[in-house]
Parts: structure tokens; sequence; C-alpha cells
């Protein structure tokens, strides 16, 4: 069972407050705010498209690479050990710490995989004159990978071992580290470019027979 | 807003929470799907505060083991060596290390327990319909929902600390137990905050509206 779309894109209710308003006409780097509690509803950006692209590639390579090369080293009276953020998982998948592991895997190497790919993959489709409809999965998604990915207080908690084990050890800090760094601040900006609102709108374009058409009230959406 | 504040959900619409579209439910089924991206979709996030209260009164359970067993155990040649989160903050005290110390006593110890007293309070005044603090009581989800996560810090410091201390017979950093409940109530937290829907603290705004208009 579908329910009625209303037809006038401009309506919009406030995902805080559920107040009911007519965004006005914005043009890219305004934003309109919520009449009664002043929750963000939308501000477009310029050039989105182009822009996630290139910012969630910069992303998708310093993600793959930080997580294949080491992140940290220490060395103890001619000993040393390293680790990347997998060894991490898998030293306390072997201590016993499975949910944890897994909880440490989800936040910081899954959920930002996750994220990354599907902005990828919507920057990709988006640009076709006529996305196709699977496009629609990763984007109703992907707030809840935003929500689970973790890196940027992973790299916090790193740093802080780091600190804490340099009582014990030398720490040799890896490439991984820095990539992690660069990966913070890049997919932070991927997620500013990012609009779902606008990509959304350009699929009702594209896709007028809207799939499953229940389309009858959509001339007439008040009562 | 010179007209009277009219919600969605007063003029009958429902909008998505995957893409924000609103729509109008049939006549007879007010939980149907939403005809852009097929979310199911309902005027409020459904039994919103039971489901808000289950995670909470879990976490809080949770809260208590998390600060009383030891979340890292150290192992060297003169024995074995367990500490809290508390005594963790307070090893990382030193005239080099205290921003770090402050920092994960507020990730992990204030946040959390903010998180849990913050969520209570907005789920009994939603409760009981109150229509005062209402700013404030938007102002503080909003903190809950942006800060809730960085109390994850503690689980990645001791996971990374104990993946690469491992020097045996030397010295090596085993997890306690204390950082299972500890992550659980990380969890717990986000999905309480995550279940919690915001639209119910203006509904009883909305409702004492209709009554005195």
């Amino acid at each position: 069972m579908y329910n009625f779309p209303v037809a006038d894109d401009s309506l919009m209710s406030c995902r805080h407050c559920d107040l009911l308003q007519r965004l006005p006409e914005l043009s890219p780097g305004e934003s309109a705010q919520c009449a009664r509690c002043r929750e963000e509803l939308w501000r477009p950006r310029e050039d989105p498209l182009n822009r996630t692209l290139a910012l969630t590639l910069a992303a998708a390579v310093l993600f793959a690479v930080a997580n294949t090369v080491p992140m940290l080293g220490i060395s103890v009276v001619g000993r040393s050990t390293a680790t990347t953020v997998l060894g991490g998982v898998e030293q306390l998948w072997g201590q016993g710490m499975i949910s944890v592991a897994v909880l440490v895997f989800v936040t910081a190497v899954l959920a930002p995989g996750l994220q990354i790919g599907s902005m990828l993959a919507i920057a990709l489709e988006a640009r076709r004159p006529r996305p196709r409809r699977w496009i629609a999965f990763p984007l109703r998604h992907y707030h809840y990978a935003q929500t689970w990915s973790m890196v940027e207080v992973m790299l916090l908690g790193v740093l802080v071992a780091l600190v804490k084990i340099t009582d014990y050890a030398t720490v040799i800090p890896g490439a991984a580290l820095f990539m992690l760094g660069g990966l913070v601040l890049i997919l932070s900006a991927a997620q500013v470019t990012f609009d779902p609102r606008a990509v959304w709108m350009a699929i009702e374009w594209a896709d007028e027979s809207h799939g499953h058409s229940t389309g009858a009230d959509a001339d007439n959406p008040q009562p | 807003m010179s007209e009277r504040a009219i919600t969605a959900m007063r003029a009958g619409l429902q909008s998505c929470a995957g893409c924000g579209l609103l729509s109008r439910p049939g006549p007879e089924d007010d939980r149907g799907n939403c005809p852009r991206c097929d979310q199911r979709l309902s005027f409020r996030k459904p039994r919103s505060l039971e489901r808000t209260w289950a995670y909470l009164i879990a976490a809080a359970i949770c809260y208590v083991p998390a600060n009383l067993l030891p979340v890292l155990t150290t192992t060297t040649a003169s024995g074995a060596e367990h500490d809290t989160i508390m005594q963790g903050v307070v090893l990382l005290w030193s005239p080099t290390g205290w921003p770090l110390s402050l920092i994960v006593l507020f990730a992990s110890i204030m946040i959390p327990s903010a998180k849990i007293l913050a969520l209570a309070y907005l789920a009994i005044t939603v409760e009981r319909g109150s229509i005062a603090n209402t700013e404030q009581r938007v102002r503080m989800f909003r903190s809950v929902e942006l800060l809730g996560r960085w109390s994850m810090v503690d689980v990645f410091v001791d996971t990374f600390t104990a993946a690469l201390i491992q020097l045996q017979p030397l010295m090596s950093v085993e997890p306690g137990p204390g950082l299972f409940f500890f992550a659980a109530v990380v969890v717990l937290t986000m999905l309480a905050a995550e279940s919690f829907d915001p639209r119910l603290i203006w509904d009883a705004v909305d409702e004492s509206e209709v009554e005195y208009a």
C-alpha cells in the first residue's frame, strides 16, 4: 500500500518538529531554517555531484590505504610490533571480546566503507539522465552508515592510545595514521557537499512514471 | 509566522525519514509506504517512548559494571594490574598528558551518564505532556545526537592499546570484561537517541494551542 505523494516540491515538514512549511527559493550556499525550531531544512550545494564525486574518490583511496598499511607500531628493548586497523579488530576477536570486535569493525571499517561506497555510487549514478531505481537503496540508508561511521572518533582514540603507550615503549606512527587524518578531513568535506534532497528531486524529474504510480492524488494534494 | 503553526501530522501528511517526501496515507491505512523510496511510513516513530525507555534502562544497568569492572588488564613480570575506566583517566593524568585525560574523562564518564539522564528527562517530560522549556529540551536532544558518538573513544583506546602491547613475557595488555559493558552502554544510548522522536516534544505544544485557541 503506497501513500499518495504531495506534488508540491517546496512543501516540506521539519524533521525535528514536524512543522509544515514552504521552502523559499534558495540559491546554492543559502540555507532555510525551520521557523519554529531552527533546524536546518535544506542547504542547496554548489555543484553537488561533481564535488561529492571528487571528494569521495579521494576518500576511497585514503580509506583503502589506511586499512592496508600499518597504523601504529611500538618497539621496546629491540622487540617491535605493529598493527593495522583490522589487526586491532582481529586481536580483540582472538582475546575473546567478539562483540566488541564486531562493534569496532562496524564503526571503524564497515560503516565508513559503506558510507564512502554509497556516496560514490549515488554521485556516479545520479549523473545519468535517468538514474536507475536501485539508487533509492543507498540514498535511503545513507544516514545509518553516517551515524555509525566513526573514523574521527577512532582517530582520537588512536592518538590517546599512542600517548598512553609512550610511557612504556617507543611509538612508531605508521602511514595509516596520516591517511586517517586526511580521511577525516576529506570525508567531512564530502558530507558537506553531499545533497540527498537534490538527488531525490533529480530522480523525480527523470522518473515521472514513479515506478508504482499512485498519481491519482498527485494533482490535487490538498483536500 | 503570522498564521498558527500547523504540523504535517495535523494536515494528514507523513514525511519520509528516508527521503523527506511528504505524502498522504490512504483512507484506511496510516502505515503505508513512501511512493518515492518505498520506506515504511508513520506519523511518529512507532512506540518511540517505549523503545527509548527499553534502551535507556538497559544502558543504565550496563553502566554499573562498565565503571566497576576493569577494561584493561596489564600483565608484567611483577604481576597483573586491572584498570577501570576511571583508573585509566587517572593514569593518563600527567604534566603533559592532562588534556587527553580530560578528553577521556569527558567522553567516557560524562557523556554516557549525561546522555542517559538527558534522554530520561526528555522521555519523562514528553510523557507528562510538558510544554515548558521546549527550546532547551530541543537543544538538549541535538547535543545528545551530536556528542553521543564521542563516547566510543575509550573503546578504540583500549582496542589499540591491547592490540599493540603484546610483548610476552615482558608485558602484555588484555581487554577486561568492563570493556564489553562499556561498549554496550555506548551502543544502547545511541539506539535510545535514535528511537526518541523529537517531534513528540512539540506535539504537547500543538495540543495546548488547540485547547486555548
